[in-house]
């Protein structure tokens, strides 16, 4: 089998040290790399701005910032870890694996892809530097909800921009994945024999064309409500503001499920290496992803049912949403299905994985209960809702992330990272994870909403463990990044199947793999 | 290496004592209060049994994963097993679930069908929220006022001790009637608020140019606090609610202490 | 390979027109968001709701329902406005007639818009009004005093566990936005 490039040309990468070859490589791989450190990057700048909020919820009073720059801290850590953070390195870990994975040679868009990723780094230095504009920086809250946001100072039509350029971004990434996967798999690669991260990734390539786009609808009227006399969300001039909310959502809702379905895809892939058997239910497991992603656009004012819908819809949108927990579980039963009567180890990437599926579905759980509309009247906009989906991104999406990384790096940079160090990392992040987050179910249940600077005392306790546990977490993160730049730089080196019993086309390549591959497509068994 | 393996042997088990211990630190609320009404009292159960689903669903499944993770691990020298589907079992999982939900909801559709009946009220107050502070107003009763915060500045910038109620207290309280059926009537000036007092589970958006309808009839008489649900913006963590429940005959010596008469007469109700 | 390639650029083509088309999508449903309005009687506009067939006008004088008038000022609205009576009691199928008077008391002449909202929600549908000061807006002289008329009728099939239906207004000054159209329209005009 000839795995390996056999061209003459553009064989072998320039320098890593060069700027050029970044800025102009065309190159699945190095995209991917790009991605994967623009996410690392931003992973540090969000979780800053995590910590300046833990700092003043430290304790009860206000010790460190304005309320409005707290409020701007809550805006711009959302849409940096959503937009900067986790769909970035799904993007990363689509570019390295998805063509590896079907046999391609490259993404099918490779200059596209190289203007997709490009795009990003102008977008988030925009929506940075609109933290010292007259006015401050955002902080209506990263859903924008009108009028408020229009109260933004100069920062608004920044805002704006930028998330045009991140949506911009994504939904190109996300033509090449659909255009890749369907145009560029090796002879013999069925749809249905491709690994659940390309089908999960490529369901959510749908989503994102399907839901970005309505976003930059979204946010045009707002700019144009607030400049050009429009009045899509003025009630004096025949709006509504609760539509705004309406769009949001229907975009918001998918988008939730794009952050989450590669992860299933990831766990997909981890869980039967380690476990050496064959994923369960690898059929239901597609029409499960199919069936969440057509569930999402119908369940979106599940956010908004205190905002004053008739009977019919909040009963309508509590079913839908109830209904969500029927494929979920499907997925969560069939990893645990994988594992019965395996033969298990626990690998970090394995640990990483089983702390997704466990914390994953306590995040899923406290969503079953949100959905049951008369009680989301107690918990809407309170912690509980904060824990709530902190628990199904960070032990979630992040995990999941980090599994992958851990997972492939050894393909990647062809060396071993380091295992000891590797579970520390993973037991330091699950204790402070556990000790940030779950703390916040009890304050928000006892009261205590969201987005606020300064709490009654009754709450003090737990934000301060709470504030504990963010440091503890932020912290484990650098270990992770001495990891993977020890394990780049040396390290034992791996083989070509890296695990034991990893199955799937990227473990055929050596390690690493080379900066070409698969330009002679590969025989699918 | 040992030693890494030891530390981490360690971090295990003190990520257990941390989540027990967590739930047990010091003796501050950590659960949904069952509120005053019936509603609310309603409410908390379906809190409550959703719960417990979720904490049984917990021990089966976690328990099934845990268990495989004890007994079939490769150490113990194992034969990996090649079954990869059955469409019974997975028939049955899928159906379960299902059969679950449909029992969870049903509940939580009578209490919500319960919480959109406004009929039979005894006495309608309109809330409007203001960038940051209520605004209510009697409407049978010709009495309206402003309620904001009462914390001074000098417990929240931490130059003197915090009183017990610190960011709970309001100058002019929400007094209500006990047991009577009170209809609210929210709206707002501004930008979105969200009125929320959670022991009477009312929580609702004050949405400008529109008006949001909810209604609470307290068992007991007390005083209740809540605080603005929805980001309003700077101070929006400094827009309490206070309501004081209490007797009816007190509350009629409130409203004569308290109404304007020329409001009283300007709204002449007439019948027809 | 070239055969290929097209077929890849046709392919990523109609997924960037997927892309256009859900761009447009996010403002169709502007509209589709009043249909919804108008089926679960979220939000109602007036103009579909006055076509009513004979039979809604027949008056129901069995049944008596109170109609309670409210008013808010938004942001920045001065007007005092206050409903000619908080309350009535109305038979369904009859027109009725009040008025909101409203009182200018700036120096300016200012111009309001009120926005009109019901509640419960299940009565919104049912609430037809048929002369109304909000379907236009309104503009008062400074100091001056307004009575401003509002016929409305409640339609028979009123949902039956309905006893009270508020209806509320919320007053907007646009005076900046409508001397803005104005002199738009007349530097317009002036071309």
């Amino acid at each position: 089998m000839s795995t390996v490039a056999a061209g003459d040309h553009h064989d072998h990468p320039e320098s890593p040290y060069s700027i050029k070859r970044w800025l102009f490589t065309t190159n699945h791989k190095d995209i991917g790399t790009l991605y994967l450190w623009f996410a690392f990057i931003m992973f540090l700048i969000g979780g800053v701005m995590a910590l300046v909020i833990r700092t003043e919820l430290f304790q009860p009073g206000l010790q460190f910032v304005d309320p409005q720059f707290f409020n701007s801290m809550t805006t711009m850590h959302a849409i940096m870890m959503i937009f900067g953070v986790v769909m970035p390195a799904f993007t990363g870990l689509a570019n390295w694996l998805i063509p590896m994975m079907i046999g391609a040679p490259d993404m099918a868009l490779p200059r596209m892809n190289n203007w997709s990723f490009w795009i990003l780094p102008f977008a988030f230095a925009m929506m940075l530097s609109t933290l010292f504009m007259d006015g401050g920086g955002p902080a209506g809250g990263w859903t924008l909800y009108p009028p408020l946001t229009l109260q933004t100072g100069d920062a608004l039509p920044f805002v704006i921009l930028s998330m045009h350029f991140m949506g911009l971004s994504s939904i190109m990434g996300a033509i090449n994945v659909v255009a890749t996967v369907l145009n560029m798999r090796a002879p013999g690669m069925t749809l249905m024999k491709m690994p659940l991260f390309v089908w999960t990734w490529l369901i959510t390539a749908y989503l994102l064309i399907a839901v970005m786009p309505v976003l930059a609808g979204g946010i045009t009227m707002l700019l144009t409500d607030k400049y050009f006399g429009t009045s899509f969300f003025n009630a004096a001039g025949g709006g509504d503001p609760v539509m705004f909310q309406h769009i949001f959502w229907f975009f918001g809702h998918p988008e939730v499920y794009i952050l989450i379905l590669p992860s299933f895809g990831v766990v997909s892939s981890i869980i039967p290496t380690f476990a050496r058997k064959p994923l369960f239910g690898y059929a239901s497991m597609v029409y499960a992803t199919g069936a969440i992603a057509f569930l999402s656009f119908i369940v979106w004012a599940h956010h908004m049912f205190t905002v004053g819908m008739p009977l019919a819809g909040e009963l309508f949108f509590m079913f839908a949403t109830m209904l969500i927990a029927v494929p979920t579980g499907v997925k969560i039963f069939n990893w645990i299905a994988t594992m019965w009567r395996g033969a298990m180890t626990f690998e970090t990437p394995m640990l990483f994985a089983l702390g997704f599926i466990v914390m994953f579905s306590i995040g899923g759980f406290s969503g079953l209960m949100l959905a049951l509309a008369p009680v989301d009247f107690q918990y809407h906009d309170t912690y509980f809702v904060v824990a709530h989906f902190h628990y199904v991104l960070v032990p979630g999406s992040i995990f999941a992330i980090i599994a992958a990384v851990y997972y492939w790096l050894p393909k990647w940079c062809g060396n071993m990272y380091s295992e000891g160090l590797g579970k520390t990392h993973f037991w330091l992040s699950t204790i402070f994870v556990n000790l940030t987050f779950f703390p916040m179910h009890f304050v928000g249940l006892a009261g205590m909403p969201r987005r606020i600077p300064d709490y009654a005392l009754q709450f003090s306790d737990y934000n301060m463990m709470a504030t504990i546990g963010a440091f503890g977490f932020g912290l484990s993160q650098l270990l992770f990044l001495v990891l993977v730049i020890k394990a780049i730089r040396s390290g034992n080196k791996a083989t070509s199947q890296v695990w034991e019993d990893a199955e799937g086309l990227e473990w055929t390549l050596p390690s690493p793999a080379p900066y070409h591959s698969f330009s002679t497509p590969p025989a699918i068994k | 290496m040992f030693a890494i393996k030891r530390l981490n042997a360690w971090l295990g088990l003190a990520f257990i004592s941390v989540v027990s211990g967590s739930a047990l630190a010091a003796g501050q609320p950590i659960n949904m209060t069952p509120g005053v009404t019936d509603i609310s009292a309603e409410v908390y159960d379906m809190h409550m049994i959703a719960f417990w689903l979720c904490v049984v669903i917990a021990i089966i499944v976690f328990g099934v994963m845990f268990y495989s993770i004890f007994a079939h691990r490769k150490s113990r020298g194992v034969t990996p097993a090649t079954f990869h589907e059955s469409t019974t079992i997975e028939a049955i999982w899928t159906i379960i679930p299902f059969v679950v939900l449909i029992a969870l909801s049903i509940p939580a559709t009578k209490t919500l069908i319960d919480m959109y009946d406004t009929s039979d009220y005894d006495m309608t107050v309109k809330i409007t929220g203001y960038q940051w502070l209520w605004h209510y107003e009697y409407v049978e009763d010709g009495v309206d006022f402003h309620s904001k915060l009462h914390t001074p500045n000098s417990q929240i910038n931490n130059d003197e001790e915090k009183g017990e109620n610190y960011l709970l207290e309001v100058d002019n309280e929400l007094v209500l009637p006990v047991g009577k059926k009170v209809r609210f009537l929210i709206t707002s000036n501004d930008v979105i608020h969200a009125w929320w007092v959670p022991d009477l589970a009312v929580k609702k958006d004050a949405v400008p140019g529109f008006i949001n309808e909810a209604w609470a009839r307290a068992n007991e008489p007390g005083i209740y606090r809540g605080q603005c649900a929805e980001l309003c913006g700077r101070h929006h963590g400094f827009m309490p609610v206070v309501v004081r429940v209490v007797p009816e005959a007190e509350y009629k010596q409130w409203v004569v202490e308290n109404a304007k008469p020329e409001s009283a007469t300007e709204y002449a109700a007439i019948s027809e | 390979m070239s055969e290929k390639t097209s077929k890849t650029t046709r392919g990523a083509a109609k997924l960037a027109l997927a892309a256009v088309f859900m761009f447009s999508f996010g403002y169709l449903l502007v509209p589709l968001y009043d249909v919804f309005c108008d089926l679960t009687g979220l939000r109602f506009t007036d103009e579909e709701a006055v076509a009513l067939t004979p039979q809604e006008l027949q008056e129901d004088s069995s049944r008596l329902v109170t109609i309670q008038f409210d008013v808010s000022m938004n942001q920045g609205m001065s007007w005092q406005v206050k409903p000619e009576m908080r309350e009535m009691k109305v038979h369904p199928g009859r027109v009725y007639t009040t008025f909101y008077s409203a009182r200018n008391k700036t120096v300016d002449e200012m111009v309001g818009q009120a926005v009109p909202s019901v509640a419960p929600i299940a009565a919104n549908k049912y609430l037809v009004k048929t002369e109304c000061f909000c379907f236009d807006n309104q503009t008062i002289a400074a100091g001056e005093t307004v009575n401003m008329p509002l016929s409305f009728m409640l339609n028979p099939r009123l949902p039956p566990n309905v006893n009270l239906v508020t209806l509320s207004y919320t007053f907007f000054d646009i005076t900046k936005n409508v001397s803005t159209a104005n002199q738009l329209d007349s530097a317009l005009a002036y071309k």
